[in-house]
């Protein structure tokens, strides 16, 4: 039971050669990570490059299919993850796994509720949490219902319940996910504190810049083998991107400066309800010109998905005006919405995008089915449209074996291809993209944001909607803030902060009338 | 005759609740746990059958009491095991055995007593005056019980946690199909105490079909009293309530139409239902199963 190993300092994790198949993947095909006691730790690498997998075996949610694990210099094989947490290991899922109906206290104390007897002991419970708390500095209030919280707030939660349990090793899986850039620093300063502490911290995320602000060290996988290990203060944005991608990257969209024309999507004083009939869109305004890419950012759940819906005629608005070249198109449905020429890269492609069992040129036929080239008088022209869906696969480098495969058969990439195929395919006179490089790799995401640049060159409006932060500088020629189903700034690109744009996402910031600079 | 009236609509009332308050606390726990129950109903008919032909049998109405609340549970052991172990779907699960509970007494009925309606008169279970038996305190004590289990237990924390979220139940370590088998069994066997109220506490055998829909307006009464046991204790009341009103009705020869009168509960049933439902919020974890690897 060596506490340290032969020269270095003791370590908190040694995983080493970790190989984790599921059927028809190796998600992790040979990793090894190593984390000093006290450090915060990166562990950076692409969408799907083995991460997650990697610290659920950890973790002891799944069990490795070779590989040599120990914590704390012992060698251990966890059953489940409460032999995990029994080793002081602690993890901040990438979906809080914590009850929206319970309270603070009950969602931290659950599974270890103290005391071996029947009741339970409310008050001493409050009381324990909120003396831990304090000892943190993670400031929340312990009687508080988890579900009214904002996001940033409920992590913290997630983070007490580790220490509550003794955790000295937190992971973070992509936390910072779903936070605003001031939750960010919050919880920059949160981890600093556990490390001040003599905790160690592995911190997950696929963004360099997260990286270079707050990790020690950080470890690169790609495609479920670790490429390397470098100390943070002693290596550039540029080597690890070449590390996590395995070639050369372009680290910003080359993008020339717009020329906006005409209107040519308006919405007027949108107002709606959301799926609980709580107020979503208090009356949203905004126009979408040609030729510009108009990002729309904000926390998610303060209007976004039902401004989509709107737009995209799943959803009617309850007052207001939708206008699409001049014509009134408000709560019309989406087969006359796409004929007026607007077209919709849906969020999710599993479920609005594509039918993942169709073959792709079925999925290609989605929403083209009833119009010339693909039919003629109600009946389907095959053999046009399997040489259509063939050409746009080569145009849009859409790779699969053949027009016949199931759309489920290929990556999250190239499936988000084909589905920009379709829509783009219809010359549109405005795009609405939602989300567009959600889960997508470094190579797909370059092609996603040339092809919505390339749309917005030929005359089209590009109206963006992106809770990545990044995406909406790198790509906008202009910035709305979504804030409470109202939009609470207006910017032209190059002339706001992150700071700006995140204090005003968080409702926050600037004075109440839209700051327009320039 | 007004006060005559009053309480014997009262004493009606809690006669008719009890049953109900017994299957809805049954449905609630197992509801709460995350496991759908609309098999309340074969539950009660397995019971009230096991219990008369138990006390047909042992001459004793406790001991047949303990059968059928036994029988009961050996059915809801089944839905546990298709629902939970097997991951099942428990809409399936609790429609087969809803049939099971309707068919095998009515097998067993010509088997054992070769009769198709009911069985024999049996021993009743004692009564503690207004025509009301043992049971009916006991259903209403239970309440508080259900109450104090679910909001001051530790258990009760990990029944609800198993409802509302399997997934992060178990990632604290809950062992979530250990809580949702317990709670399943127990609205077994509470469903059962529920059937032989009505076989040998409210009459003296078992006939065909004697539940009359009572599993599905106590599964009503927990949604009605959005998953909550006292709220629920209030739906039970105005379901016996609603009944009693018939049969008050009746045995005063007021003239409201009988039909509507028997229609009441039922139609008080799908109000509850379709109405009033959109304010209630089921368990987040309802019907979902947990994970494993
Ligand atoms: N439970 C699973 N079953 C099958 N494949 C999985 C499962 N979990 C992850 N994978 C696959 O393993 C790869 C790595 O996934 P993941 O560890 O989630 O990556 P990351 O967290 O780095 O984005 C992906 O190709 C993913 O599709
Ligand atoms: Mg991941």
């Amino acid at each position: 039971m060596a506490e340290r190993s032969a020269d270095g300092p003791a370590l908190a994790v040694e995983m080493r050669g970790i190989i984790k198949r599921f059927p028809g993947v190796v998600a992790n095909a040979g990793i090894d990570l190593i984390v000093a006691k006290g450090e915060i730790h990166a562990l950076l690498g692409e969408n799907g490059a083995g991460k997650s997998t990697l610290m659920n075996v950890l973790f002891g949610i799944y069990h490795p299919d070779e590989g040599e694990i120990r914590v704390d210099g012992r060698g251990t094989r966890f059953t489940g993850p409460r032999d995990a947490v029994g080793a002081g290991l602690g993890m901040v899922h990438q979906h809080f796994m914590l009850i929206p109906r319970f309270t603070v206290t009950e969602n931290v104390i659950l599974g270890s509720e103290g005391s071996s007897t029947f009741r339970l002991d409310r008050q001493a419970a409050e009381r324990r949490v909120a003396d831990l708390a304090e000892a943190y500095g993670l400031r929340v209030d312990p009687h508080a219902r988890l579900g009214d919280l904002p996001v940033g707030m409920q992590q913290r939660v997630e983070i007490l319940r580790a220490l509550y349990q003794g955790s000295r090793t937190l992971i973070l899986d992509e936390p910072t996910a779903l936070l605003t850039p001031q939750e960010v620093d919050e919880l920059y300063r949160i981890l600093q504190r556990l490390r001040e502490g003599g905790g160690t911290i592995i911190f997950i995320t696929h963004k360099l810049r997260e990286v270079a602000a707050i990790s020690d060290r950080v470890t690169v996988i790609r495609r479920g083998r670790t490429v390397g290990t470098r100390v943070t203060s002693e290596t550039t944005a540029t080597e690890l991107a070449e590390l996590m991608v395995g070639r050369e990257v372009v680290l910003r969209v080359d993008r020339p400066p717009a020329t906006p024309g005409e209107p040519v999507l308006v919405a007027e004083d949108l107002v709606a309800s959301g799926i609980r009939g709580e107020a979503a869109l208090r009356g949203l305004s905004l126009t979408l010109r040609r030729g510009e890419i108009l990002g729309i950012c904000g926390v998610e759940g303060n209007g976004q998905a039902e401004l989509v819906e709107i737009l995209a005629g799943l959803r009617k608005a309850d007052k207001g005006r939708v206008i699409l070249k001049g014509q009134p198109i408000t709560n019309v449905d989406p087969k006359a919405l796409r004929r007026a020429g607007l077209s919709y890269i849906p969020e999710d492609r599993h479920n609005r995008g594509l039918v993942l069992d169709f073959s792709l040129t079925e999925n290609v036929l989605l929403g083209n089915a009833d119009e010339p080239p693909f039919s003629h008088g109600g009946r389907i022209d095959g053999d046009t449209t399997q040489a259509l869906t063939q050409s746009l696969m080569e145009q849009f480098d859409v790779r699969a074996p053949s027009p016949a495969t199931p759309a489920r058969a290929l990556s999250g990439g190239n499936q988000q291809k084909l589905i920009i195929a379709r829509e783009l395919h219809r010359q549109p006179d405005a795009l609405l993209a939602v989300q567009p490089t959600r889960g997508l790799d470094v190579g797909a995401i370059e092609f996603v944001h040339k092809q919505l640049v390339q749309e917005r060159d030929q005359g089209r409006g590009v109206l963006l909607i992106s809770f990545d932060l990044d995406e909406i500088l790198d790509l906008s020629d202009r910035i709305l803030v979504l804030f409470q189903g109202r939009i609470v700034g207006e910017y032209l690109s190059g002339h706001v902060s992150r700071t700006e744009l995140g204090l005003r996402m968080g409702g926050r910031g600037g004075d109440e009338h839209a700051a327009v600079a320039d | 005759m007004s006060d005559f009236f009053t309480i014997a609509l009262l004493t009606a009332t809690l006669r008719l609740s009890a049953p109900l308050v017994f299957a809805a606390m049954g449905g609630l726990l197992s509801e709460r746990s995350g496991v759908m129950n609309i098999a309340l109903e074969g539950f009660m008919l397995v019971g009230a059958f096991s219990a008369a032909a138990g006390t047909y049998y042992t001459g004793r109405p406790f001991l047949g009491l303990l059968i059928g609340t036994g029988a009961a549970m050996l059915a809801s052991v089944i839905h546990a095991f298709w629902s939970i172990t097997l991951r099942g779907d428990q809409i399936v699960a609790g429609t087969a055995l809803n049939l099971l509970g309707a068919g095998i007494p009515a097998f067993l009925l010509q088997r054992l007593f070769e009769t198709a309606g009911g069985t024999p008169a049996v021993a009743r279970l004692p009564t503690i005056g207004g025509g009301l038996n043992v049971l009916v305190p006991v259903a209403f004590l239970l309440v508080p019980l259900v109450h104090y289990l679910l909001f001051h237990t530790r258990a009760g924390l990990r029944i609800q946690a198993a409802g509302e979220h399997p997934h992060a139940a178990e990632s604290v370590g809950v062992d979530v199909a250990r809580y949702r088998y317990a709670c399943v069994l127990a609205s077994g066997a509470l469903a059962g105490v529920g059937g032989a109220y009505l076989s040998i506490g409210d009459l003296s055998q078992f006939t065909v079909g004697m539940t009359a829909g009572r599993g599905f307006i106590a599964l009503a009464a927990v949604i009605f009293g959005n998953w909550n046991p006292v709220a629920t204790l209030g739906a039970t009341l105005l379901f016996g309530a609603a009944q009693a009103a018939r049969v008050q009705a009746q045995a005063l020869n007021l003239p409201i139409s009988q039909d509507l009168l028997i229609a009441l509960p039922y139609l008080l049933t799908l109000i509850a239902i379709t109405g009033l439902v959109r304010h209630a919020t089921p368990p987040a974890g309802l019907g979902r199963h947990a994970a494993t690897e």
